[in-house]
């Protein structure tokens, strides 16, 4: 443990605005403006083949393929790994939260169902990036009204200072009536970037 | 390494207003636990530990004008007030505030209330609470599913640690909303009687609603007598299921596991277990196989979900708190609600409450998305 270690960010990827970036650079573009239909295409394109995914909620369906474009090229244990996921957003899974109450709205049409009511915690996409990836790690979500890097980055360094995690994937993944977000990053020991706050900020408004 | 420790806390419950009213209704065998008829809230009978809004309002006036807050909130702040009185800290750059919340003011949803809908945004609520005290810092808000209360400590601990700050306070709170009996009901997880954890006649969880809050601090003076310090602490996913814990215990087993080892102590020199224990099937049957692959199946264990309900994003704070002043009276309280084992693994329920020196207990939690946590503490005054 050294609490002078510097880390950096291996890789990062935005997922917005139909358009999948890795690293600054365009992977994907899609015509559709409607979500459902811009990530099933992303999910073709990047021949995820994960079926699991169809069962998802939005948030779940945007933060798992994001974190899927990242964490396939890591060449990753198929047994285990220790990466801690800290992600974050503004609108918690009200997307979800939603339909769930319009389930329970009416008396006449009482009709919640455990398939929808599941989702409506923000970490349970953090539990399907887990399962794919076989992350026994830590899990946090965090809420905040912005973008919040200060906040990453100190909880970064803490877990990986620590040796709680080998790497750390971190960002936001918003979703909410108006649109869709997801950018994430890898902190690790080697990278070309270096991990610090100005850095995370640089990245996370390109594109 | 810095010590940080647990300091002043309170819990605001239907079982009372502080800490110590609280603890010594459970020390008398009282539950907050209730069978209700409320078909706005569930069209079939219900058990719950509730809080009136009208109970609320009536202490809250005392501090604020309680047209402006909402329910949760009013629960909120006048349990955080309690103990940012205690402590008696100013409230500058070197003081933190999380708030642990699964579902927020989640009723706000419902077509009927006095408040614009953008008050259900959980950073709203963060706001409100950072507002009403003056915090300088913004209020970070965890939602981590029915771990978020354990999860604040280990986040509160880490902030100090790191130095960002000197002193976080926490507080925490879920309503038994309309919106979470539906969806636990949906899951024919709930149990119209009363809740009876590791039982074998065990039928499922009751929900409840409590606010809890605590100061986390690096500063060793003027510690209340049930203070503990933080020695380990760690959260382990399953990477198994969203809905369903993993049957061999996997991330609870590691969470522990990893607590104990930054701890470093043996499994063996926990004097006390405080679990989870929701009364689901699943759920306890994880904890034990856990338990027993630690080596811990002898250590006494209780959940408290039989007096307070399962409070969610509260339950792990409460949970603590409520250990904290267990170990401080040096007595081991009943799980209630239980009588004979219902689990294929042997663990210790405690059936009576017994007086037993205490030094070091651990505090675990697991929930939906396949998430565990679990914190190491020791008392301090001795």
């Amino acid at each position: 443990m050294s609490l002078n270690q510097n880390y950096r960010i291996k890789s990062f990827c935005h997922l917005k605005n139909q358009s999948l970036t890795v690293n600054g650079q365009s992977v994907f573009d899609d015509a559709s403006e409607d979500f459902q239909t811009f990530i099933k295409n992303a999910y073709k394109f990047l021949k995820t083949d994960y079926p699991k995914f169809f069962k998802m909620d939005s948030l779940s369906k945007l933060a798992f393929l994001a974190a899927d474009v990242l964490l396939k090229r890591e060449n990753l244990n198929e047994e285990e790994n220790n990466i801690a996921l800290i992600f974050s957003n503004r609108a918690s899974s009200l997307d979800t939260d939603r339909k769930h109450q319009a389930a329970i709205e009416n008396e006449e049409e009482y009709f919640p169902s455990p398939a929808v009511f599941v989702y409506t915690l923000p970490n349970i996409c953090l539990g399907e990036i887990s399962i794919k990836h076989r992350l026994y790690s830590e899990n946090s979500f965090f809420i905040f009204d912005h973008f919040n890097a200060e906040h990453l980055h100190l909880y970064a360094n803490s877990l990986l200072r620590n040796e709680k995690a080998e790497k750390v994937l971190c960002g936001w993944v918003d979703l909410d009536e108006n649109g869709y977000e997801a950018f994430l990053y890898l902190v690790e020991n080697e990278g070309e970037i270096e991990h610090n706050i100005k850095q995370i900020n640089r990245i996370y408004t390109l594109s | 390494m810095t010590e940080i420790f647990i300091s002043y806390n309170n819990i605001f419950s239907n079982l009372g207003f502080d800490s110590e009213t609280v603890v010594a209704q459970i020390e008398n065998g009282k539950s907050g636990l209730q069978k209700l008829e409320n078909k706005s809230l569930l069209p079939e009978p219900f058990c719950a530990a509730m809080l009136s809004a009208e109970v609320i309002k009536e202490e809250f006036i005392k501090i604020g004008d309680a047209s402006k807050f909402t329910k949760l909130e009013q629960m909120l702040i006048f349990s955080l007030k309690k103990v940012i009185d205690a402590a008696n800290i100013p409230l500058n750059e070197k003081v933190g505030l999380v708030i642990s919340t699964t579902k927020g003011n989640i009723d706000l949803l419902e077509k009927e209330n006095n408040f614009p809908e953008n008050r259900a945004y959980l950073s709203e609520l963060g706001k409100t609470i950072q507002n009403f005290f003056e915090f300088e810092n913004e209020a970070i808000v965890l939602s981590n599913a029915c771990v978020s209360g354990v999860l604040a400590i280990s986040v509160a601990k880490r902030f100090i640690a790191e130095g960002k700050y000197e002193h976080v306070f926490i507080t925490s709170g879920d309503l038994v909303s309309k919106f979470v009996l539906a969806g636990f009901d949906s899951f024919q997880a709930l149990s119209a009687e009363p809740c009876k954890p590791y039982d074998k006649n065990r039928t499922g969880i009751n929900l409840g609603e409590v606010a809890a809050s605590a100061l986390v601090t690096s500063y060793k003076e003027n510690l209340p007598k049930e203070a503990v310090a933080i020695w380990g602490d760690a959260t382990c996913n399953d990477a198994n299921h969203i809905s369903g814990p993993s049957r061999t215990g996997e991330g609870l087993f590691r969470s522990v596991k990893i607590a104990l080892n930054e701890s470093k102590i043996a499994a063996s020199q926990i004097d006390y277990i405080s679990a989870h224990g929701t009364a689901t099937p699943f759920n306890d049957e994880m904890e034990a196989i856990a338990f027993n692959r630690l080596g811990m199946e002898n250590i006494p264990l209780n959940s408290l979900k039989g007096y307070f309900g399962h409070t969610l994003g509260a339950s792990g704070l409460l949970e603590t708190i409520v250990g904290m002043h267990f170990m401080a009276k040096n007595i081991l309280f009943s799980s209630k609600g239980f009588s004979d084992l219902g689990v294929s693994k042997s663990i210790k329920i405690i059936k009576t409450n017994t007086p037993k020196p205490q030094q070091i207990f651990l505090k675990t939690a697991s929930g939906f998305g396949g998430c565990n946590t679990a914190v190491v503490l020791k008392k301090v005054n001795n």
